[in-house]
């Protein structure tokens, strides 16, 4: 019998739906997986009785001939989901303990289609980090190793970095992520998966824990592109409970996925060649535009000339809004409080946030503080929003002249944990190929295009019109059968 | 310009005053969550989660708020902004579960518009005047922080939290504190007959920032005091009063006005500093990015003015014109919705409108003064005083018998028709039974009909008293007045 945690979305909804396995079996070995790699950190709360019953619930359904599309398929959740009777956290210590009385709706759909929750994923604290290192829980430790003998722990990337390492560790077949700069694709290049960001207002942002209101995306992350496909159909869909959510019908990706870019015309931005990037990546970037050149694909050369400005806007954007979402975490109505004997309100706001919120996550609320205030509000966030509007322009010029876009999903592969932390600027220049499509809401996916020389894997982006998810999937499909990325951490947790 | 003027040591000095009202948007659920908005629940029962800011919350606006706060634009002639955005306000409070107030700085709802105030030579106000409205703007409200519930800590109720406000600006246009008075009573009164917020304001639905500066004749603008959160027009008045007068005492000590906010004190009719600009917050507002721009359709917005009631400045002038009424009674008929609700549902009942008016004015007005009631709680139905009047006009009651019947009709809350005919309160034509009366009536009086046929015709009226209390004043009298004129001859 194959080892079931092997398998894929796609694979499981199909084997089982044949009878080759029950929901049970299926569930049961992904619970023992989970069981089996504390040391990845990669869950806050592991629930694997929630994942047997949806499962039982699978085999009654199979029985009785009422499957589900999702029917058999258990999947990690972000725990920045609010998940009803189960504790969500943002990954930070002023959520510790936190038991939503509701389910975010994203979440929500994913059970209703008959998915079943293996556990909470690690995160960077309130989605805000690229290495999974600001985690009130610990860092989340990536399952591959460099192949030169160095076991030194590697990043799983950020912030949805327990949703890459349980996926490329086989812990879960597909999990969800969120994508605010980056947060879907950067973490799954590192781990040579797939993870795709769609349009912004595709998925409803209802209880999901805000980072950045006009920027954050839930998305889907698994193995290969059909699971995402399969994925994000049960994730997307028009919310009336977030007002910036698209009042449009969900599209049947997974039947529409083809390899065949015909008549497409895939623009490479000359922009996103910037100095310092190492060689491999580089040359990774040609061989995809020789896959998709053999796809049958056109490439063009196209320019977003604003595309240098992205990084400072967004860590402007991001950290304004940022700033007055986390206003509501102040210990008054849930959460920690930390009321110091003879504390006043204000005494209590600070003990409380002073102990809540991890370093990273203060020093956002704090650029984004000081860009909202008096006398600083024109020349950053008003200046900041101007440069958004004409990234969005770069996008609509190169749509004129192609159809898609391929670029490295980030600058690096993996690095080692504790490489970057003391050097926030560092830090961020991960986000640079991902910040520019966030801004301007568009469809964007990383797909595994091979690894690098210390055998670590290296990621290629695909960007999309503003709704045209398909082309973006046809092309991550494209490359991945061209790719045969089959490389995979070796168990060593 | 009133006449009003503060008398210094130094001489005069003129107010200048802009109010920004927080009115309460009347509608079943909040701005932007599905949670009832009714006042006087118990706490916290009327809280989504959005309203108690649960992670991952988001607000939704809801549309009834929006057509209320078009609605009031409209019926100030206001412009409306068919594109407008809310923005964040924030600042930490207990009372403030998000952290931040969704408001809107940069693109109000609704922009300029007007309304008038009327001429009132007793307050001041020697000429009607236009008090501009800068802009309306929709917001949500705050919880409640409760102090008095447990001996060392507060409590916080989010009933409130959430609740739509419009907060409606005027220009500095108010010129004395029976101005702002005039001023407020008159939004007051569009409100209530647009039916966008019920004015109350005991319950907190209406309140009135206060703006207060003083300068000498024709000199620039002098710096500003706000003083926040007064809730009667008496006390906006007050707080006017008080300011300026306070203003005065330290611009002629050689002080300096320090712009500030400022809490008003109901028991002592005084303001005292809350916090000075220096120390004011920096709200950091910036767009909220849960909510797309608000885009109205030319559709709603003609929806919302065909919605539109007549308005009591509209109303008041037809009740003139159309109506016949005098002046004073149209101003008084129409000054509140209740009341030109109830005369008009008076006239639909096919009372004649000037006869109802004066009767209105007069009786009705004078009973539920009596009564302590409001002309809702009214004891007599519109259709009931119908019924009162036609009797008067058909003949059968005189205007002192009507009286009669309708201290009947409040004590026991019977028709007109049943208490005359139990009663026997009819007046009578009947000749021959008043000259009978009459007759007697001379007899009895010798000395007063000889003093009357000796040219003291001033008795007359001694006569027609006589007969009518010999009447038990169920004649007619017209003909009374008719057969006395013969009689006495």
């Amino acid at each position: 019998m194959t080892n079931l945690t092997d398998l894929g979305i796609a694979a499981i909804r199909d084997g089982f739906k044949a009878g080759d396995f029950t929901a049970r079996d299926v569930a049961s070995a992904f619970n023992d997986a989970v069981a089996g790699a504390k040391s990845l950190n990669a869950f806050i709360v592991e629930t694997p009785e929630i994942a047997l019953a949806a499962a039982d619930q699978a085999d009654k359904d199979r029985a009785s001939g009422s499957l589900k599309p999702l029917s058999g398929v258990p999947i990690g959740m972000k725990d920045l989901f609010a998940t009803k009777d189960v504790q969500t956290t943002a990954a930070s210590h002023i959520l510790e303990g936190f038991v939503p009385q509701y389910e975010s709706t994203v979440s929500g759909k994913l059970w209703n289609a008959g998915a079943g929750m293996l556990g909470k994923l690690n995160l960077d604290q309130f989605a805000m980090g690229s290495s999974n290192e600001t985690s009130f829980f610990g860092n989340v430790i990536s399952p591959w190793r460099r192949n030169n003998g160095d076991t030194a722990a590697l990043a799983p990337g950020g912030s949805s970095g327990g949703t890459s390492s349980a996926i490329a560790a086989r812990l879960v077949p597909g999990a969800t992520g969120t994508d605010t700069g980056g947060s879907i694709r950067q973490p799954a290049a590192f781990t040579g998966i797939s993870g795709i960001k769609p349009t912004y207002g595709r998925c409803s942002r209802w209880g999901i824990v805000a980072f950045a209101s006009s920027l954050d995306q839930a998305g889907p992350m698994a193995r290969d592109v059909r699971d995402c496909a399969i994925l994000l159909e049960n994730m997307a869909g028009f919310d009336p409970k977030d007002s910036t959510s698209l009042d449009l019908p969900v599209p049947n990706w997974e039947a529409a996925l083809s390899a065949d870019l015909k008549g497409k015309r895939v623009g490479i931005p000359k922009e996103y060649r910037v100095d310092g990037m190492p060689a491999e990546i580089d040359a990774l970037w040609e061989q995809g535009i020789a896959w998709l050149k053999d796809a049958g694909a056109e490439i063009v050369n196209v320019s977003l000339p604003h595309t240098q400005y992205a990084l400072p806007a967004y860590y402007i954007i991001a950290p304004a809004e940022a700033s007055s979402n986390l206003a509501r975490y102040d210990g008054v109505r849930y959460g920690l409080r930390d009321l110091p004997d003879g504390a006043n309100l204000q005494d209590m706001y600070a003990a409380t946030r002073a102990a809540g919120f991890g370093d990273e996550v203060k020093r956002r609320i704090l650029i984004g503080t000081y860009v909202l205030s008096a006398g600083f509000y024109d020349a950053y966030y008003t200046q900041a929003q101007k440069v958004r509007t004409l990234i969005a322009r770069d996008f609509d010029q190169a749509w004129e002249k192609c159809d898609l876009l391929l670029t490295p999903t980030a600058p690096s592969a993996a690095f080692g944990l504790g490489e970057k932390s003391d050097d926030p600027l560092a830090m961020y220049l991960n986000d640079v190929f991902t910040v520019p499509t966030s801004l301007a809401g568009l469809p964007a996916m990383s797909v595994p295009g091979g690894l690098d020389a210390l055998g670590l894997p290296l990621g290629l982006q695909i960007i999309g019109k503003a709704l045209d998810e398909q082309t973006v999937l046809n092309a991550g499909l494209a490359i991945e059968e061209r790719a045969g990325f089959t490389a995979r951490a070796d168990k060593w947790w | 310009m009133s006449s009003y003027r503060i008398q210094g040591t130094t001489g005069e000095w003129e107010v200048v005053i802009g109010l920004e009202v927080h009115a309460q948007v009347t509608s079943n659920s909040k701005l932007f969550s599905g949670a009832a908005a009714s006042f006087g629940a118990e706490p916290n029962t009327q809280v989504s989660l959005v309203d108690a800011a649960m992670p991952g919350m988001l607000p939704v606006p809801n549309a009834e708020c929006i057509r209320q706060a078009v609605r009031t634009g409209l019926a100030i002639d206001a412009q409306i902004n068919r594109w407008s955005r809310f923005d964040r306000k924030n600042y930490f409070y207990a009372d403030l579960p998000q952290g931040y107030q969704i408001s809107q700085l940069y693109h109000p709802l609704v922009g300029e518009g007007h309304l008038e105030i009327d001429a009132d030579e007793k307050a001041g106000i020697l000429e009607a005047k236009r008090i501009g409205v800068e802009r309306i703007h929709v917001e949500q409200d705050a919880g409640k922080l409760m102090h008095d519930q447990h001996p060392t800590r507060s409590y916080v109720d989010l009933n409130r939290s959430g609740v739509a406000l419009m907060e409606i600006v005027s220009r500095p246009d108010m010129t004395s504190p029976a101005e702002a008075g005039a001023y407020l009573r008159k939004l007051r009164a569009i409100l209530r007959y647009v039916g966008s917020c019920d004015g109350n304001m005991e319950e907190g639905s209406m309140r009135a920032d206060v703006n207060v500066s003083v300068r000498r004749a024709g000199e620039e603008l002098g710096t500003r005091t706000e003083t926040k959160n007064v809730n009667s027009v008496r006390f906006v008045m007050q707080a006017i009063e008080h300011e300026a007068n306070r203003q005065v005492d330290v611009l002629e000590a050689g002080g300096k006005i320090v712009q500030e906010t400022r809490l008003f004190n109901p028991d002592t009719g005084t303001t005292r500093s809350m916090r000075s600009k220096e120390d004011a917050h920096d709200y950091r507002y910036f767009p909220d990015p849960d909510l797309l721009p608000l885009e109205l359709t030319e559709a709603f917005v003609e929806e919302c003015r065909a919605s539109l009631p007549e308005l009591p400045d509209a109303k008041r002038a037809r009740y003139v014109d159309v109506l016949g009424i005098s002046a004073y009674n149209a101003a008084v008929l129409t000054a509140e919705v209740e009341t030109a609700r109830w005369f008009e549902a008076l006239l639909d009942e096919g009372a004649e409108a000037k006869q109802a008016a004066n009767w209105v004015m007069s009786e009705l007005f004078g009973a539920l003064n009596r009564l302590g009631k409001s002309i809702e709680d009214s004891p007599v139905s519109p259709a009931q005083a119908a019924e009162l009047l036609t009797l008067v006009t058909d003949g059968t009651l005189s205007g002192s018998l009507a009286k009669q019947v309708f201290e009947k009709m409040l004590e026991t809350g019977d028709s007109a028709g049943t208490i005359v005919e139990r009663d026997g309160l009819k007046q009578t034509s009947d000749t021959g039974a008043i000259e009978a009366v009459i007759a007697d009536v001379l007899a009895k009086n010798p000395g007063q009909l000889e003093q009357y046929r000796s040219g003291k015709e001033a008795l007359f009226g001694f006569f027609v008293g006589q007969t009518m209390k010999a009447m038990a004043g169920k004649a007619n009298p017209a003909v009374v007045n008719e057969l006395l004129k013969k009689a006495l001859g």
